[in-house]
């Protein structure tokens, strides 16, 4: 049976931050502050090899020496670094053998977040890595991925046990001197995903990771490494919320992708972390890298969903180094009540024959402030180079903001770049329309905002298309003045 | 049904409405019409609740309820329809699902169950015949990119859909060519039963050749000023209403 937006909406009954519930687990949880010694600790709990610890050391460094950027068009109190714990892991010894063991605090948290693994189970094709705070706690489908030689694991089990393959591709496409909070992440993250596809195979089922903040007062800082493999493919979602809290609270992640000749990448992002309340206060930070690397004829594709998040600054973006290699980039960010999102793509032409299209969907209602930036770059040997970047901006009310900072560099002749842009307000006579038929205002704001971003929503696999359109709603909810 | 009682109304301190009272029954078609601002569409918008308007004094009751004191949404669940004068485009959002949100609303105010989707795509079938809609119509969204004559049949088609007591149409003649508009009246006549009732709001007599009305009112400066049978439409096709107007000044001086 098909779900129906009847389902959705009853799904939708409670109006407040529905995930906003702190699961009670004991944590071991480091003190605050960072310096040498909370690195040097970091890598010892996480029981690392020396060169992972200098990779680390030298990042701090680096760290030290930078400043945070101030170029986003952005307003918040900037995060006290010191003020941070570095490190939280829920207590859980023991290796599990089954998802039968995890704790059952855990297992309930899961099952409010809709992901409970037994059904994630049964739903053909969805592995589930569950971050929990910093530490994976459970994996599944794990073996039936092995057979196939694909690596989905925890990045602190894949540094344990694939040491070779983290050497290579750590930083190769995030550099710890990219910028400020990537470097920071080098230095202090505690754990993500990591996922390798051999060459050529076709990995069967959606990779999925569930970030989650849980632990009060502790940034989050995640790796994810995802590397396909010759003539591989694989779609990999990740999905996020975060509990309530008052506190300010920080994530800087780094994502890398690397596609090799032929493969290809497929990378889904539906965001929904804690915005803070319609006073402005409380909501996450974030403030993440996301960099992918395609070689001859490969392909990568963000789509994103972002409706959470207090400050948003992130830009998943392509290096298309190889020739023919295709870049894209979908995204749909919501901002409401004191939301402030600058987020876009840099598109980066090296190869000939390269292509990238950029579809962005703005959405922003109460006071809040939506950006786009974006950069397409032709380099001097990309050839017959091809851009399509279209940005909307959607309007909800009139004392929001929608701002589009569209950058081109363009060395090389040959190369074509079309930019659209559109900015509306919702209609009054739209919502009407839809009254007049006997649809309420908030049904009408849904289906009006869902056809808006379906461009974009249609790019995402089914079961997050479902939770994203889920997404937009709540944020929406009253928006319109 | 419909009892519209000195009905007085305007938009942003203007006054449009200047006591208008009507009757329609269940079974009847009713013809408004009038010269360009008299109010025509007004009173469309008035009885289909558009919040821009006020209602100063007076009375709609449909079905012996006052009609505003309920949203437009409930207007519509209640069965009041308005063929919209000019159709908005909803981009992104199919035909198909609009109206089956909007169909299944309905159910769900009357109490009813969703409705299945193989009875919804039957009834589909069904109704878009009626008005000959284009397959490709029906899942492309609402109306974005259709001609003119597509949105008005759309209108109809939405309307057999819904199946509404009382269905107010908007100068659906407007940028209709014949053959449209012997389509677009083909469906309201199909969908005309005892239960029902109609008012045509429009300038010209010609769609009142194809639906036939049982009353026609003349519409001026906000006030009905003339009520008689279809003849009334012919009437004033011939003589323009300048004449009414005359006629109105007679009396006036009279």
């Amino acid at each position: 049976m098909a779900y129906t937006e009847d389902d959705l909406k009853e799904e939708l009954k409670s109006k407040e931050y529905e995930f906003g519930f702190t699961t009670d687990i004991e944590s071991d949880k480091i003190s605050i502050g960072l310096t040498e010694d909370t690195i040097r600790l970091i890598s010892e709990k996480k029981n690392e090899p020396d060169w992972l610890l200098a990779y680390r050391l030298k990042a701090f460094n680096v760290w030290q020496a930078m400043h945070e950027p101030e170029w986003a068009h952005v307003k918040y109190n900037k995060p006290d670094f010191q003020a941070i714990s570095y490190y939280a892991a829920p207590k859980q010894k023991k290796v599990l053998e089954s998802l039968d063991e995890v704790d059952p605090e855990l297992r309930k948290t899961m099952e409010k977040l809709g992901i409970s693994l037994e059904e994630q189970k049964r739903l053909s094709g969805v592995a589930v890595d569950f971050v929990m705070d910093s530490v994976s706690v459970a994996t599944s489908f794990k073996e039936k991925l092995g057979e196939l030689g694909i690596i989905f694991c925890s990045f602190g089990e894949a540094v344990q046990n694939h040491p070779d393959l983290i050497k290579k591709y750590m930083g190769s496409v995030v550099p710890m001197t990219d910028n400020f909070y990537a470097a920071l992440n080098s230095a202090v993250f505690t754990d993500g995903s990591f996922c390798y596809i051999p060459k050529g195979v076709r990995c069967p089922m959606e990779l999925s990771t569930y970030f989650r903040i849980n632990e009060s007062g502790t940034g989050q800082f995640e790796r994810t490494l995802v590397v396909a493999d010759k003539g591989s493919y694989c779609s990999y979602l990740e999905g996020c919320t975060a509990p309530q809290r008052d506190e300010n609270q920080l994530h800087a992640a780094v994502v890398e992708l690397i596609a090799l000749d032929d493969a290809e990448i497929k990378y889904s992002t539906v965001q929904n972390w804690y915005p803070g309340d319609d006073k402005g206060i409380g909501g996450v930070f974030n403030f993440v890298t996301k960099r992918g690397l395609c070689e001859k004829n490969a392909k990568i594709s963000w789509t994103q969903v972002e409706t959470g998040s207090a400050v948003t600054w992130k830009y998943p973006s392509c290096i298309l180094k190889g020739d023919n290699s295709i870049g894209e980039f979908y995204s749909v960010a919501v901002t409401n009540n004191f939301q402030q999102a600058d987020t876009g793509t840099k598109m980066l032409h090296i190869g000939k024959n390269t292509r990238s299209t950029i579809i962005s969907k703005g959405i922003s209602a109460g006071k809040s402030q939506n950006s786009y930036r974006g950069l397409v770059k032709i380099g001097k040997n990309a050839q017959n180079a091809r851009n399509f970047s279209q940005c909307d901006s959607l309007l909800m009310s009139d004392r929001c903001g929608a701002h589009t900072f569209p950058y081109i560099e363009c060395d090389n002749p040959t190369a074509k770049v079309e930019h659209e842009a559109t900015t509306s307000k919702i209609g009054e006579d739209q919502i009407f329309y839809c009254l007049q038929r006997g649809i309420d205002e908030e049904k009408a704001i849904g289906l009006i905002v869902n056809g808006y971003a379906k461009e974009v929503l249609n790019k995402l696999p089914m079961e997050f298309a479902v939770e994203a359109q889920k997404l937009l709603e709540i944020s929406l909810e009253g928006s319109v003045g | 049904m419909l009892r519209i009682n000195d009905l007085h109304a305007s938009i942003e301190g203007k006054k449009i409405l200047n006591g208008i009272t009507l009757e329609v029954n269940a079974g009847e078609i009713h013809a408004i019409m009038g010269p360009n601002g008299s109010g025509k569409s007004t009173l469309a918008s008035v009885i289909a609740g558009k919040e821009e308007y006020e209602i100063e004094s007076g009375e709609i009751l449909f079905n012996n309820e006052e009609l505003t004191e309920l949203k437009p949404e409930e207007r519509a669940r209640e069965g009041v329809f308005l063929a919209f004068q000019y159709p908005v485009e909803i981009p992104g959002v199919s035909n198909i699902n609009f109206l089956r949100t909007a169909l299944n609303e309905k159910r769900a105010h009357q109490g009813l169950d969703p409705m299945a989707a193989k009875e919804f795509l039957a009834l589909v079938k069904e109704k878009a015949a009626l008005v000959q809609l284009d397959d490709k119509l029906k899942n492309r969204s609402v109306n974005e990119g259709f001609s003119g004559g597509e949105k008005k049949r759309n209108e109809i088609f939405q309307m057999a859909m819904l199946n509404p007591k009382l269905a107010v149409l908007d100068e659906t003649d407007s940028g209709l060519d014949i053959d449209a508009l012997r389509i677009v009246a083909h469906g309201v006549n199909t969908l005309k039963s005892a239960e029902n009732a109609t008012i045509v709001v429009t300038h010209y007599q010609r769609l009142l050749d194809y639906i036939v009305p049982d009353f026609v009112h003349v519409l001026y400066n906000g006030k009905i000023v003339k009520t008689g049978s279809k003849e009334l439409a012919l009437e004033l096709e011939e003589k323009g209403y300048d004449w009414i107007k005359q006629e109105l000044g007679e009396e006036i001086q009279a």
